[in-house]
């Protein structure tokens, strides 16, 4: 494990090259086991601090297995695996890290507010944060413009609503890296739009990190970085740009078909030649 | 990696540690939450407050022959009530919570596991007392329960059996993957307490075997406590030893709940 010195009271805009902040996730090795399988395998990666980092690839490839390893609620994690310069669960971590599961984890039987300042209260508790604890939930429910709904009951809401109340419970306290499984799944245009638009001005103005999953590819071109999974296993990691340049494609999605049939054809004569040599 | 040569024995972290085993306000905050959710269920808090009074009332008439029946099995009943109650409301929220993610949300957060068992003990809690107070209240000023005791007593006991509800409610609902098998751990964990409490027959009379298991039961404790303060005007060794026995068993359940909670799940 790696020990780096405390950092969260700068946080550096982007990540250069003297920057001496740990990035905000750092795997090696990084092993995943649910049961008899192995959901991960040795996965080895960096997400930079300050930038949104897109995790794609098909469902059931593990994307949700990876960001519960990151938020530290994954069990049988081996590996090195670093949030924010702290091994990942570290209790530090708890505050620093907003995280959005892909079923919206909300209670269906309070408001939006209610939800709000109740998850508030946990993240910032004490009768002196309460005037703090008020503003911070008006802006939150603004990001995610239900404004208009916060008196409204959870359960009462359109599925797309009841996931933005769920990201909005993750945009509290500011924090640090985002993690967001799916945010986007369901939603509208328009919103799916503005969200990215919000997720962007996260990035620029708070120097905050994104990692953000999601299996549309066309959200791909919206990110800084990509991590192109498959099977437990990281594909590629590189800016959109670069992807399409190595792998000679107009889009993302082609580019990722075109590794994912690499990798195919690839284990296909693995497999035969351990066949021919056996 | 250019790290710099940190010092290694850097100042203690900035940070402040965020996470206690017990804070006072996220617990209160967990109550106000669990509270919150049931006043938005005004039926579930009808039925919890109305059917212990219902059946009372059916009990005394019942019994309208014979108001010695009704007085031991009236008073048994203020405290199994509550009990049964607690548990199934606690077991379908905390399964409800575990199901729905927010079990999972609330443990990537600053929430101490001891916050969240002890914010459903004290929103069930103060929901009992009043569920509690409603049947006594009924039951001794306006269904002539004749009890010897202080009715306060009563109080006392029903609360620590609604808090030993709560806490197995809490600790069974780990081992429920849906709604239905929850429901299901009704009859088997209450109903042989039930049977063995001495609600139907003095646990005295029972088989050797039987007397002994009830003897473990913390419901033959409730009952038995509850019988003291029918029977004697103050509060005797006996009714101390059950009440603290009941206390006890809510305690060490509660405590079991909590390490049923994980952090990290597969």
């Amino acid at each position: 494990m790696m020990n780096y010195p405390p950092d969260h009271a700068s946080r550096p805009p982007e990540g250069r090259g003297d920057d001496p902040a740990p990035p905000a996730v750092h795997a090696e090795n990084l092993t995943v086991t649910r049961g008899t399988r192995t959901v991960l395998r040795g996965l080895g990666f960096t997400v930079p601090r300050g930038r949104i980092t897109g995790l794609l690839g098909p469902s059931g490839c593990g994307k949700s297995t990876l960001m519960r390893a990151i938020v530290g609620t994954q069990a049988k994690v081996a590996g090195t695996l670093d949030v924010l310069g702290r091994p990942a669960g570290h209790p530090a971590l708890r505050t620093r890290i907003g995280y959005v599961t892909q079923a919206p984890s909300v209670f269906d039987d309070l408001t939006v507010r209610q939800n709000l300042d109740y998850f508030a209260e946990i993240l910032d508790p004490g009768r002196a944060a309460a005037a703090h604890r008020r503003e911070d939930v008006t802006r939150v429910i603004a990001d995610v413009d239900l404004t208009g709904h916060a008196d409204a009951l959870a359960g009462n809401l359109s599925g797309g609503q009841r996931s933005r109340v769920s990201l909005a419970v993750a945009l509290l306290g500011a924090p640090e890296l985002l993690v967001l499984d799916e945010p986007t799944v369901g939603l509208d245009p328009v919103l799916r739009r503005d969200l990215w638009t919000l997720f962007h001005s996260i990035a620029a103005d708070r120097g905050a990190t994104i990692l953000v999953s999601s299996h549309v590819m066309d959200e791909a071109e919206r990110c800084h970085r990509l991590l192109l999974m498959r099977e437990g296993e990281v594909l590629a990691d590189d800016t959109p740009d670069a992807l399409r340049t190595r792998t000679g494609s107009e889009t993302v999605e082609e580019a990722f078909l075109r590794l994912v049939d690499d990798a195919k054809a690839k284990a296909r004569t693995a497999a035969r030649t351990k066949e021919t040599t056996r | 990696m250019t790290t710099p040569t940190a010092p290694t024995a850097s100042a203690p972290t900035l940070t402040p540690a965020p996470t206690r085993p017990l804070s006072l306000s996220r617990t209160t905050a967990t109550a106000t939450r669990v509270l919150r959710q049931l006043s938005h269920d005004p039926r579930t808090i009808a039925l919890l407050m109305l059917i212990p009074c219902v059946m009372l009332f059916l009990l005394r008439y019942v019994f309208d022959g014979s108001p010695r029946t009704f007085d031991n099995i009236g008073a048994s009943l203020l405290g199994i009530f509550p009990l049964i109650t607690m548990f199934l409301v606690t077991s379908i929220a905390t399964l409800r919570e575990r199901t729905s993610g927010t079990l999972e949300r609330l443990l990537a957060m600053p929430l101490g596991k001891g916050d969240l068992i002890a914010g459903y003990a004290l929103a069930f809690g103060a929901l009992a007392i009043v569920q509690s107070a409603l049947a006594t209240g009924l039951a001794v000023w306006f269904l002539d329960l004749d009890v010897t005791g202080s009715p306060w007593l009563l109080l006392l006991v029903a609360l620590l059996d609604a808090l030993l509800g709560t806490a197995l409610g809490l600790f069974v609902s780990a081992f429920a993957a849906s709604e239905f098998q929850a429901v299901q751990f009704m009859p088997a964990v209450i109903f042989p307490q039930l049977l063995l409490c001495g609600l139907f027959t003095p646990r005295d009379n029972m088989h050797p075997a039987l007397e002994a298991v009830s003897d473990v039961l913390p419901m033959s404790y409730a009952v038995d406590g509850m019988n003291e303060v029918l029977r004697h005007t103050d509060m005797t060794a006996t009714f101390v030893r059950d009440a603290l026995i009941v206390a006890g068993c809510a305690l060490l359940v509660l405590a079991l709940g909590a390490a049923t909670l994980k952090r990290r799940t597969t």
